[in-house]
């Protein structure tokens, strides 16, 4: 893989959260962002494709970000891509039951875009 | 051997003009030697006769007072210099912070303007206003009222939180919601409240095109983690009762003229048969 190259994986159902995200992080240098619309989606895309970061929503169609994120730590190849979460579910325990799934960071939804980007930053070590 | 003549003497020159390159060189240092030591010698002199002489003595130590002074008043300039560049510094990174809240504010805007106009159904317009209640404000119950002309009664249309039907039809003119459609001012209250009346939003944003009422959006609660309006709310809240109204009455008018052009072709397609 380019190593001046970052690939993102956007998992979220809404079209407004994912264009906001893509607007945030596209401000990184060589930011090559994908998005899936639920966790069908994004377990097809991380799995046939590298990617160096992932943010997953919890509440989607067709399989949540939980489900998602289990499956994705079930995989040797995936244990060390980074996972943030971001949603609405504020309660400590969904924090607690993301993070114990392998989830890094847990961002609740307003977002702010900028805190979006350091944290990508920071994971991605740029 | 009149060739190799000629290449001795030009050999020679050139030797002749390195030596005296070098000797001006060894000239030039020994006169810089020379000026050192008897400078060397002279601050000696100066201070061997100021430590004889009391007069001498007073006169050097006021130069050195003068030099302390000189370097005291530099120090205090320089000192001065660096605070004011550090306020600027300071000035800039707040600057910084000011315009990456704007860009992101800015981000906010564009992106909920843009999917609000991005679609012509109904149905969609009003996923997208429940998208960005949801994500971009933090609601946690609120409902979205849209007004029926002939009964003159606002109609909840979409909801999250609390189911549909349990949002009351709300006569235009009256109560917190009908007062803001007709109107057309926000009405915004302390947002620590319960969603227990769903009658009395904490905030009812009406939605209007021009002059014209279109419906309502009308907010109980905050989620958890959400314990105040931020001015980018506000903003927001001006964006959606322009927008979200502008692009509810498209899609409205769209389906009607749908349906109207369906209705045509049908008589149209009976008349040809």
């Amino acid at each position: 893989m380019d190593r001046d190259k970052h690939r993102i994986l956007i998992v979220e159902d809404s079209p407004t959260m994912r264009q906001l995200l893509v607007f945030a992080l596209k401000r990184l240098k060589g930011a090559e962002i994908v998005e899936a619309a639920d966790g069908m989606d994004g377990l097809r895309k991380v799995t046939s494709d590298d990617y160096d970061l992932a943010l997953v929503d919890i509440n989607m169609p067709v399989m949540d970000g939980l489900k998602l994120i289990s499956l994705i730590r079930a995989e040797d190849a995936l244990r060390e891509m980074p996972i943030v979460v971001i949603t609405t579910e504020g309660a400590k325990e969904d924090r607690e039951r993301a993070l114990a799934l392998g989830a890094n960071e847990y961002l609740t939804k307003p977002i702010q875009a900028n805190r979006v980007l350091s944290l990508a930053k920071s994971l991605l070590k740029i | 051997m009149k060739d190799q003549g000629d290449g001795r003497h030009q050999q020679a020159d050139e030797f002749l003009t390195l030596f005296r390159r070098g000797a001006e060189f060894t000239k030039e240092l020994l006169e810089e030697n020379e000026r050192l030591r008897s400078q060397l010698l002279s601050v000696e002199d100066r201070q061997n006769f100021a430590a004889r002489d009391e007069n001498e003595w007073e006169k050097l130590r006021q130069e050195l007072i003068v030099r302390i002074q000189g370097l005291e008043s530099e120090k205090e300039d320089v000192l001065l210099r660096l605070e004011a560049v550090e306020e600027e510094n300071r000035h800039f990174a707040g600057r910084y912070l000011e315009v990456e809240e704007e860009n992101n504010n800015l981000a906010n805007l564009y992106v909920s303007s843009y999917q609000l106009h991005s679609t012509l159904d109904l149905g969609e317009v009003l996923k997208i206003i429940i998208e960005i209640v949801i994500n971009l404000i933090g609601a946690e119950v609120f409902t979205v009222y849209v007004l029926d002309e002939r009964t003159g009664q606002l109609e909840a249309v979409a909801a999250e939180g609390v189911p549909l039907e349990r949002f009351p039809r709300m006569p235009l003119g009256t109560g917190v919601v009908g007062s803001a459609v007709e109107t057309g001012e926000t009405s915004c209250e302390d947002p620590s409240g319960e969603a227990d009346d769903l009658t009395r939003p904490i905030v009812c944003i009406p939605l209007r095109v021009e002059e014209r009422p279109i419906g309502a959006i009308a907010i109980f609660s905050l989620l958890a983690q959400k314990d105040g309006f931020s001015p980018l709310d506000h903003e927001l809240f001006t964006l959606l009762a322009g927008h979200a109204a502008t692009a509810i009455f498209a899609a409205q008018l769209y389906g009607q003229s749908e349906r109207k052009l369906n209705t045509i072709q049908g008589f149209i397609d009976l008349l040809t048969k």
